[in-house]
């Protein structure tokens, strides 16, 4: 199902805010490039917050968002370029979830060769071990989670989508 | 992120603080293992935890497995919110001895 084009978006003299994309009909909230590096993680957290606070997410959704990036970046970094450590770049894409901004998309991109994702698991809960709970964290708090395929020029495509409103569960 | 590291009675209190993230998880790793090593009972205080990710979950997770392993007390105490809902997400809130306050630890030794 298609909107009718934004009427706004053909103006070129007042550009709207939150420049929509036709493809998705998301609003992109931001945009971040830094390093693979662990200290970027806290730039990653805070853009992330915010984003999700002016899509209208409450704090706590927020935070949960935010705990969700965090863990699949720190994968970038710990393993996609564990061949030349911190080396490379990771993009953070925020938007709006389409088709009526119901929750927010966060697409993390990286630079580095393919990850087998059939090895990217979660982690058995009777399991106490260290490893594996970041993905377990991601999926706990996200309706949506995995690789997509990336755009040319990309090593990898994490998407996750987080829903403002959850179906209600029976019983 | 800062720890603090302290003698209470006849516990080590260490009070991380901040958040603990990737970047600085190894060190809450290492000076949580350190304080173990006198065979004294640790009590770690997450009140002034703003944020934890799942490396300083496993940092905990490790320092509780070294302290059972060498029958050593560790306990959790007053852990911050933005912690507790960590560790109910990752399921652990059951796994740690987790006491409302340092002080109610110390009492929970002192029996």
């Amino acid at each position: 199902m298609s909107r009718p084009a934004d009427p706004a978006a053909a103006a070129p003299a007042a550009p709207p805010a939150r420049a929509r994309t036709a493809a998705t009909d998301s609003a992109l909230l931001a945009r971040l490039r830094v390093p693979a590096r662990p200290p970027s993680l806290r730039i990653v957290r805070r853009t992330v917050r915010e984003a999700a606070l002016v899509a209208g997410a409450d704090a706590a959704w927020a935070d949960d968002l935010m705990l969700a990036v965090d863990e699949a970046c720190q994968n970038v970094v710990r393993h996609a370029y564990a061949a030349a450590p911190e080396t490379g770049d990771m993009v953070i894409v925020v938007r709006t979830h389409p088709p009526s901004d119901d929750g927010v998309t966060v697409d993390i991109l990286d630079f580095a060769p393919a990850v087998d994702p059939t090895r990217v698991r979660g982690r058995d809960l009777d399991d106490v071990r260290p490893g594996g709970l970041g993905v377990h964290l991601i999926h706990a708090v996200c309706e949506e989670a995995g690789f997509q395929p990336p755009p040319d020029g990309a090593g990898n495509l994490f998407r996750l989508v987080k829903h403002f409103a959850k179906p209600p569960v029976d019983g | 992120m800062t720890v603090d590291i302290a003698a209470r009675g006849p516990a080590t209190v260490a009070a991380l603080s901040g958040e603990v993230d990737l970047e600085c998880s190894p060190a809450v790793r290492r000076a949580l293992l350190d304080a173990l090593r006198d065979g004294r009972p640790v009590i770690v205080d997450l009140s002034l935890v703003s944020y934890i990710d799942s490396s300083g979950i496993a940092s905990l997770v490790e320092a509780y497995q070294a302290a059972r392993k060498q029958g050593t007390a560790l306990m959790l105490a007053a852990v911050s919110p933005a912690a507790l809902r960590v560790m109910q997400l990752a399921r652990l809130d059951r796994v740690f001895n987790i006491r409302p306050t340092v002080d109610d630890a110390l009492a929970v030794l002192a029996q």
